[in-house]
């Protein structure tokens, strides 16, 4: 079935469900809860499944928009719906501040900063007397529409679940972006994804904002709802419940958060009400439900339900893109005579260990030069001084006569410098075209609003067009829809190399692009890389298939333990006795 | 401000910042070992004072209930373990006895130990024997079993079990708040500031612990396996140290470090079933801003904590928790931007 029929389906049930006669009103307003947990779940699971921040203070947010309405609506008598600016402003103007912080915390301290303000957060909610203290806010008014106040559970379902269904489709359609492949992506490291130019701590901060605004959304309706507005819902454990949907659902999936939501919120109603009620005691095991089922799900589906439940319908046939107009490409002065990428003394010190030692080598245009050594010769070291990874202790790079050390990885891409990794780095869930695409980040322009708004789909197009064409011309197009983590190693190295093309890069680094690729594989590769020359496009590589290098290159250098012992045209080199005696030993 | 309240103030601070030492340094013994962020330490110190209280009281803490139930969860988690290794007798003699005979010995000894008033040094260890095999138990049953997941997946089970430990301590301890008798009257004129034998007892038993467990860490070839797992747990598995073990190792260290913390602490102010985890995070503001690594600066920043606590509560004491939760900020930026990339660089 198609997945829009579906959604279509579920939004007609939804709207119809307090239509029908006999339906109680307790399940409807069970349901509007489903709502607008669902909208704080949403937002965890791009931040935790899809941007890999997982953040325990999501609550805060809720509270944050919560509050502002009530002191709005209740202190300086506005209308809930002039408040809902306010309450979104409020919530995204926290976000961006305690999201400055928060993005720029590595690994565990992420998760463990965001209990910190949560905590402190809490706290200060019930410390303010603009917020009641610890009484909180009472007397908000509902919401109402042309002055009928939506008081009934019925009526305050239909602005809920509005709400949710246009979030999720605006968060879906984000993912399914130029952006949203930039926050995929960031998951599994930033280094690939800086390499293309994108820049790593803005993209997590949208990330961050984005869920907040979605929480507070849901913090404004819920003021509304319920009427009044405590510190007790935005603590730590309403957070701690909320990353529980989102786990439950499956993090990742942005309607997993619906089915999260859903779950726990009838699982808690069930402990809170219907196991006292027949045990008979006034015991609330929720929390140790809730606890334990948690720890149960990691330890035997941890990714969720979702990716179980959507794998009974049926596979959405995926096709490769259509033509769109070809993007424009960079303008390559193939007349000019000064070499393109120069290094001079380029020095990189680990404490005492002296990793490159006072390397110089030049990349003239249209040139495909060879870096070759033994292991530990330092190749890999100056790849990353090259492209901004590592910084320099001393010496410089420059590139088309501007020096470029000293500027981070985004600058030099933006230079029309595109690389690949030794170790592959690439998205395994994205397909191999999204993962080629994004090569071509810095060659779109769409935002966050347009891909959200689908305004953005020209711009797309071209885009998925030109990694098509990539994937194409690598000869791997038969694979173009395939998850990039399917294909063989050596085929995934091929898909680095048509990401950096997708860059339209005026120089190519390669790292080891030869290896794990059989021999007709390479003798292909080879004849792209003498194209690329042809077409004014200079490369350096780094291999071990001395075959490969002698026959392709036009000139090579060789390290040996960080130091340049040779350079020359592969002739020279390979009767070189400096090269002969580190590679093969002084006896040789 | 006088320097009469400054000392004072200074001498809660460090009163309170000896027990959050304690707390940081099994944090981050376990963190180091098993690389579980153990969000649920502070319940162990909830459940070692509420069970010494209740023993002082002369009443039969739910801990023993609370310790058959983890015994027996652990015994299912041990025998699903051997479903997927493979029967062995031996294995299933090792888990009935640590999973069911240990913990059904030490309830029964409990039992009978209960309201018989032998003083606080009996109950002191009694509650110690009591909350020591949680950790363990625990370890097997939510840990173990995801050893090899990330450290967020081990996080979110730390959470996970956090909630579970909190709902349990309802459960078994209910919701009225307890407090011990002192341990002694003595009060100590040192200068201006009156001592109680309450903050002496928490220095002298935060030295003998540290003490211990740098002898233990530096002396004892338990404490070297655990080193060698922290330092790199894949070599320490290649000469022979079973990694569950050191994970078994640490958390019985961590609950029992809890268990004494909790001691400490009972008589100091009024403990809930929930209190524990503010206490338990305050240790946790030390251990990070130690890097999760170093004892010393854990120690030392645990102090500082309970300063920081002790002036902030002086002059704003509803802003007390938020100064100190903030105050973790900075420290986590300065961490995050001088610790060493996580990311693989090639």
């Amino acid at each position: 079935m198609n997945p829009r029929l579906l959604l279509a389906g579920f939004t007609a049930v939804l709207v119809l469900i307090p239509l029908v006669p006999g339906v109680p009103v307790f399940w409807i307003t069970l349901l509007g809860n489903v709502g607008l947990a669902a909208l704080v779940a949403m937002g965890l699971v791009l931040l935790t499944g899809v941007g890999g921040m997982t953040s325990f203070g999501q609550a805060a947010f809720c509270g944050f928009g919560a509050y502002a309405t009530a002191v709005a609506t209740t202190t300086w008598g506005w209308n809930p719906w002039m408040a809902l600016p306010l309450s979104l402003a409020v919530s995204g103007g926290a976000a961006v501040v305690l999201g400055l912080l928060t993005v720029r915390l590595s690994g565990h301290f992420l998760p463990l900063g965001t209990i910190a303000w949560g905590l402190a957060l809490y706290y200060l909610f019930g410390n303010l007397d603009i917020l009641g203290r610890h009484d909180g806010i009472s007397g908000i008014p509902p919401l109402s529409i042309a002055s009928h106040p939506l008081t009934d559970p019925r009526a305050v379902h239909w602005p809920i679940w509005i709400a949710v269904i246009l979030a999720g489709i605006a968060t879906t359609h984000l993912l399914d972006s130029r952006v949203g492949r930039a926050i995929r992506a960031l998951r599994r490291g930033r280094l690939a994804a800086e390499a293309f130019g994108i820049d790593a701590s803005t993209t997590k901060l949208i990330v961050f904002v984005h869920a907040a605004l979605l929480a507070g959304l849901s913090g404004w309706l819920y003021a509304h709802v319920q009427r009044t507005v405590t510190q007790t819902p935005f603590g730590l454990n309403a957070g701690i419940e909320y990353l529980f949907m989102a786990v439950v659902g499956g993090s990742g999936r942005v309607w997993g958060a619906v089915v999260g939501a859903g779950l726990v919120t009838l699982l808690k109603e069930v402990l809170q009400r219907v196991v006292p009620a027949v045990v008979g005691t006034g015991v609330q095991l929720e929390s140790v439900v809730f606890g334990i089922v948690l720890v149960a799900l990691l330890q035997v589906a941890r990714e969720g339900l979702w990716p179980h439940l959507a794998a009974l319908l049926p596979a959405r046939p995926r096709s490769a893109p259509d033509p769109a107009e070809a993007l424009p490409r960079r303008t390559i002065d193939t007349g000019r005579r000064t070499p393109l990428l120069v290094l001079e003394g380029a020095r990189k010190q680990y404490g005492g260990l002296t990793a490159v030692n006072d390397v110089s080598f030049r990349v003239g245009r249209g040139e495909i030069v060879a870096l070759i050594g033994p292991n530990g010769a330092g190749k890999s070291t100056t790849f990353n001084l090259i492209t901004g990874v590592t910084r320099l202790t001393a010496g410089r790079v420059s590139f088309d006569g501007a020096e470029i050390s000293g500027t981070g990885p985004q600058a030099i891409a933006r230079r029309g410098i595109a690389r690949t990794f030794q170790h592959v780095k690439l998205d395994p869930d994205m397909t191999v075209l999204e993962n080629v695409a994004l090569g071509a980040h810095l060659r779109g322009h769409a935002g966050v609003v347009s891909a959200m708004l689908r305004l953005d789909r020209r711009d797309e197009a071209r885009l998925l067009a030109e990694a098509a064409e990539q994937v194409r011309r690598v000869g791997l197009g038969d694979h173009m829809m395939k998850p990039a983590g399917s294909l063989a190693l050596g085929q995934q190295r091929v898909v680095e190399i048509a990401r950096a093309l997708a860059m339209d890069p005026e120089l190519l680094l390669l790292d080891e692009p030869a290896a794990g690729l059989r021999h007709f594989e390479k003798g292909a590769l080879a004849d792209l890389l003498r194209r690329l020359r042809a077409e004014g496009v200079s490369v350096l590589l780094v291999e071990h298939d001395m075959g490969f290098v002698m026959g392709l290159t036009d000139h090579i250098v060789v390290l040996d333990f960080g130091t340049k012992i040779a350079e020359g045209p592969p002739d020279v080199i390979r009767t070189h006795p400096a090269v002969l005696e580190a590679y093969l030993g002084g006896a040789a | 401000m006088d320097g009469t309240i400054l000392l004072f103030l200074l001498q809660d601070g460090i009163t309170n910042g000896a027990i959050y030492a304690l707390l940081g340094i099994a944090l981050v013994l376990v963190f180091a070992v098993t690389r579980v962020i153990f969000i649920p330490q502070g319940e162990f110190v909830a459940f070692g004072a509420l069970t010494y209280s209740l023993l002082e009281a002369g009443r039969l803490p739910g801990t023993v209930w609370l310790l058959v139930g983890f015994g027996v969860a652990a015994f299912v988690s041990d025998l699903a373990a051997m479903r997927r290794a493979g029967p062995s007798l031996r294995r299933l003699a090792v888990a009935a006895v640590s999973d069911l005979v240990i913990p059904g010995l030490l309830a029964l000894v409990a039992a009978r130990v209960a309201g018989r008033g032998l003083g606080a040094g009996a109950h002191f260890a009694l509650t110690v024997a009591l909350i020591t095999p949680l950790g363990p138990l625990l370890y097997k049953i939510a840990f173990r079993p995801i050893a090899a997941a990330s450290v967020l997946t081990l996080l979110i089970a730390s959470v996970g079990v956090h909630l579970a430990l909190v709902g349990l301590g309802l459960v078994f301890f209910g919701a009225e708040g307890l407090r011990a008798p002192a341990v002694s009257d003595l009060m100590v004129n040192v200068g201006p500031l009156l001592v109680t034998g309450q903050s002496i007892a928490v220095y002298v038993v935060t030295l003998v612990a540290i003490v211990a467990l740098w002898l233990f860490f530096e002396r004892t070839l338990w404490g070297k396996a655990l080193r060698a797992t922290a330092v790199n747990g894949l070599g320490a598995r290649l000469v022979g140290i079973r990694t569950s073990f050191s994970g078994t190792l640490a958390f019985a260290l961590a609950a029992g470090v809890g268990a004494v913390s909790g001691i400490l602490v009972a008589p100091m102010t009024t403990i809930y079933y929930d209190t524990g985890f503010l206490i338990g995070l305050k240790g946790f503001v030390a251990a990070i801003i130690g890097g999760l690594a170093s004892h010393p600066a854990t120690a030392l920043a645990a102090l500082a904590v309970g300063a920081v606590e002790s002036f902030a509560a002086f002059f704003a004491s509803d802003m007390k928790e938020i100064v100190v939760f903030s105050l973790i900020l900075p420290v986590l930026v300065w961490r995050s931007l001088t610790a060493t990339h996580v990311e693989e660089e090639d």
